[in-house]
């Protein structure tokens, strides 16, 4: 079953149109990542849900009630939509204990003292701050804050919650570590989840679905983590995935000629005719040696980074970059300097014509 | 559901506000234009000239420059140097000589005037008679009733707007634009001249054009100085004016001319001073504390420390240990012995005269619902201009800003042209004309005192109430309120504390019933009743300075 429809909504600003003719469904249950660049529209399209904008054109549903139709003016203030919402600058209201924070939901909604406190005690309790629900979001830390805030949204058991970057102002430990209570939480209540973020390592990590924005606010790809890692429909979505290494290609009489040299591509190559191909590839699935199978290249620039080498390699004349183990290089004898000559393979090459690059590569 | 709940209510807020503005400052204001431009059917700007040509408009036009040029270029000077002093030297005592030369802020300056008055008239003040009478002066050393008397005065009570603008700036200024200006090569001089003062230039011209604002339209110092040798500035004449003619329609526009010349120089006043600040220069000034360069005075270290003890001895103690034992005398003239002195004064004045009792009573009644409605109206109002996104929002972010740039004589006649029953209401000799009038007057206080409040709120936080399932009116309520509590706070005491000794507004209000403290203390010391007005200046000063204890007692225990 659909939780939220969203049908060809449109929004923007007076010369800046931000959302065109969007569509997105959500199904109960999934934990579901709206991924893209910032100021691509995505916390819009999170605040549209809320209800704190209303769209310009098209058809919101929560469940199956419509909640937002600019031309049946029909807008469902937020306080109807029975959501939960956590912010990126955590929103505890700084003059209310942690208890009086998580509770404030139940008492708006007129609940029991009885009933209130002992959810509200649970709930705490849930994510992990017991023993602080008399403390003022002054004595805690923004992780602890950033929980209170969940507690909160989380406390009337709503059917949908959204997140909007909730883990972006916490530094890289916590955020790793918050990353995998928020999937135990949507897992042990059940809840719809609709993440926003432009950290594609969170996007991966904890949802079921995740839907890939491009800077101008349409929506390029939506799939299961693991298809949009494996199967990027475009160039786009495949550099916005992890750091992407391009090789120039041509093709030239049936053949694909790596950069301005004379060496074909020994590995599968596409149909189409275009002359300009660009080959795309994941430093992890490079493969280089001493005078082995693929490519020949020459080292430019190698940088030894620790637990890491680091290695500039041309091409006839282009360029790519890769890194492989230090410990693993001395073992197989693969510590270059530069000048040295080296073998290079690919385990997996994405074909992009090169016309469709472009807006892609200068970023 | 309710899809449109929110929508009517911004309307009803924006609409709200709008009404307050419009009718207790805009309306005012445009009334004095209109009267001042429109005579007998038709547009006459030649003769709102004509009537600034006379010689004694003209000359009140001009002493209030010339009154307000000298008390800015030496309030400039006088606090520049005291922040300077405080801020970047290693005087001893800094700290306790930067609270002292905040006094000057809360002490009203007509009774300082009439403290300077005591000491310093030409031949009965105190000072001058002890020189000519033991030291074989010939005649007075210092003649008060001058320009120079009259700004001297001014300065005095001007000068920490300076002051506290300056001490902000070089205590924010990031130390390693100085340092790194050091490394460089340059000398304590240069970088003085090349680092230090063009980043707080912006802050000293800020201070000084405040300055300046507040002087032209000072009503006080220069009525209680100026009357002897004939001195008067606009706010004076256009008092004189009105009191004497009881309303005639010729002072009436006569009034409205000066009021008009007043507002204009405000309004440019207001706008060069937000071009000042709002031009890049400040940006360099973080808001971060830091911990400044000191410049090592060495051998000046102790004549300064010297010379600001007595600069603070003889400015601010002197005065107003005047003030009190002139209060205490049986008669004005004699000497201060013991005999001489009691409470008798005091008791009189709050127990038995009629005057001064209703006097007191008045100012705080007036000071009170003055400061609740202000303080209410200016947490509204200060709402939408920062926080909501309604249409016509922009005229309401121009209404809002007339008040800064309204002086007090300017409200007063304003009030008096719409509420003396042209216009259906008649308020005049009632107390409501008055407390209109300083709502006017201290709406720009709460606007000031409750954006700077509501714009620490966050938008997420009301949006989180929203989420949570409250309403607009929930969300303002359980929200909004607690968190701009400081702010209103802070605007009820900004206005509390100022209308207990206003002066410039209440003289040119006031009825036989309604006197208020400053008022009272003016009409007796005009009146020759010198030890009554300055007890009753010693009662107001005690209530003013308690009243400031609370509140930096209050704000303390609030920002730990």
């Amino acid at each position: 079953m659909d939780i939220i429809r969203v049908e060809n909504v449109s929004k923007g600003y007076p010369n800046h149109p931000v959302l065109q003719n969007l569509s997105l469904t959500l199904k109960k249950g999934e934990c579901f990542t709206l991924l893209g660049p910032s100021g691509c529209g995505k916390t819009v399209l999170l605040r549209l849900l809320a209800g704190f904008e209303s769209a310009d054109a098209g058809k919101i549903f929560i469940g199956d009630t419509l909640v937002n139709d600019p031309e049946a003016r029909i807008a469902v203030p937020p306080e109807n939509r029975g959501l939960g919402v956590v912010f990126q600058d955590y929103a505890v209201w700084p003059h209310m204990t942690v208890f009086e924070n998580v509770a404030y939901p139940l008492k708006i909604a007129d609940r029991p003292k009885d009933e209130i406190n002992e959810r509200v005690m649970r709930m705490i309790d849930i994510v992990g701050m017991k023993g602080l629900d008399k403390r003022l979001p002054s004595e805690l830390s923004g992780g602890q804050q950033q929980r209170v805030a969940l507690a909160r949204a989380l406390v009337v058991d709503p059917a949908l919650l959204l997140l909007d970057e909730p883990l972006s102002n916490l530094d890289a430990n916590l955020r790793e570590e918050m990353r995998f209570e928020i999937k135990e939480l949507q897992r042990q209540l059940g809840v719809t989840v609709l993440y926003v973020t432009h950290d594609q390592e969170i996007g991966l990590a904890i949802s079921d679905r995740v839907a890939i924005m491009n800077a101008e606010g349409a929506i390029q790809q939506i799939g299961t983590p693991w298809e949009i890692f494996e199967k990027p429909v475009n160039p786009f979505v495949f550099n916005f995935m992890g750091i992407a290494n391009f090789i120039d290609v041509r093709k030239e009489n049936g053949a694909f000629l790596v950069g301005k040299g004379s060496q074909p591509i020994p590995w599968e190559t596409p149909a189409g005719d275009a002359a300009d191909w660009v080959a795309a590839f994941r430093p992890s699935d490079v493969r280089i040696s001493r005078g082995g199978d693929g490519l020949h290249g020459v080292i430019r620039r190698a940088n030894f980074l620790g637990a890491m080498m680091d290695y500039l390699i041309e091409i006839d004349g282009t360029h790519l970059r890769t890194s492989i183990e230090t410990h693993h290089a001395i073992a197989q004898d693969l510590m270059f300097k530069a000048g040295d000559e080296c073998s290079l393979s690919f385990l997996s090459l994405h074909w992009f014509e090169k016309e469709s690059l472009k807006g892609v590569l200068e970023e | 559901m309710n899809t449109k709940s929110s929508f009517g209510v911004a309307q009803v807020i924006l609409f709200l506000s709008i009404a307050i503005l419009v009718i207790v400052v805009a309306f005012p204001v445009l009334l004095i234009l209109f009267n001042a431009f429109w005579v007998e059917d038709h547009f006459n700007f030649s003769g709102a000239i004509d009537i600034l040509k006379e010689p004694e408009t003209f000359k009140a036009l001009m002493n209030s420059l010339i009154i307000a040029g000298m008390s800015t270029i030496g309030s400039t000077i006088v606090g520049t140097f005291f922040a300077w002093l405080v801020t970047r030297t290693d005087m001893p005592h800094k700290r306790f000589m930067k609270s002292m030369f905040l006094v000057p802020f809360m002490l009203p300056s007509f009774i300082g005037a009439m403290a300077w008055k005591i000491l310093l008239s030409p031949n009965a003040g105190f000072i001058n008679r002890f020189f000519m009478d033991h030291l074989g002066f010939d005649g007075p050393i210092f003649n008060l009733y001058s320009y120079y008397g009259i700004s001297a005065v001014e300065v005095m009570y001007l000068f920490p707007f300076v002051f506290i603008q300056v001490c902000g700036a070089l205590e924010r200024m990031d130390p390693t634009l100085e340092e790194s200006a050091r490394i460089s090569g340059a000398g304590l001089f240069t970088i003085t001249r090349k680092i230090t003062i063009p980043l707080v230039l912006p802050s000293i011209l800020s201070g000084a054009l405040l300055i300046m604002l507040y002087s032209m339209a000072h009503f006080g110092t220069v009525a209680v100085l100026g009357i002897e040798n004939g001195i008067y500035n606009i706010p004076v004449l256009i008092y004189e004016r009105i009191h004497q003619s009881g309303g005639s329609f010729e002072s009436i526009r006569t009034g409205t001319v000066l009021a008009t010349v007043l507002v204009i120089s405000a309004a440019c006043i207001i706008w060069a001073q937000r071009k000042i600040l709002g031009s890049g220069h400040y940006q360099i000034i973080g808001g971060k504390s830091f911990r400044p360069m000191e410049l090592k005075l060495r051998g000046l270290k102790y004549p300064l420390m010297f010379f600001c003890f007595a600069y603070i001895a003889f400015t601010i103690v002197l005065p107003t240990v005047v003030i009190f034992l002139v209060g205490g005398l049986s008669t004005y003239g004699l000497s201060f012995t013991p005999e001489n002195l009691s409470l008798d004064n005091f008791k009189f004045i709050l127990f038995e005269y009629d005057v001064t009792r209703d006097a007191i009573f008045n100012s705080v009644t007036l000071g009170l619902t003055a400061a609740i409605i202000t303080m209410f109206a200016g947490v509204m109002i200060s709402y939408v201009i920062v926080k909501m996104d309604v249409k016509g929002k922009g005229i309401l972010e121009f209404l809002g800003m007339l008040p800064f740039s309204v002086p007090g004589s300017v409200i007063a006649l304003g009030v008096i042209l719409a509420w003396s029953g042209q216009f259906g209401i008649n308020l005049y000799n009632t107390v409501w004309i008055i407390l209109v009038a300083y709502i006017a007057r201290y709406m720009a206080f709460s606007l000031k005192a409750n954006s700077a409040a509501l714009e620490q709120v966050h938008d997420s936080l009301v949006e989180a109430s929203r989420a949570c399932g409250a309403t607009m009116w929930q969300s303002l309520k359980d929200i909004v309120l607690p968190l701009v509590k400081p702010g209103m706070f802070a605007a009820f005491f900004l206005i509390f504390l100022p209308s207990l000794r206003e002066l410039t507004v209440s003289i040119m209000l006031y009825a036989p019933t309604t006197r208020t403290i400053g008022v009272a203390i003016y009409t007796l010391n005009e009146d020759g009743e010198t030890v009554i007005s300055c007890a009753l200046a010693a009662i107001a000063l005690i209530i003013i300075i308690v009243g400031q204890t609370v509140i930096n007692h209050f704000t303390k225990k609030e920002s730990e």
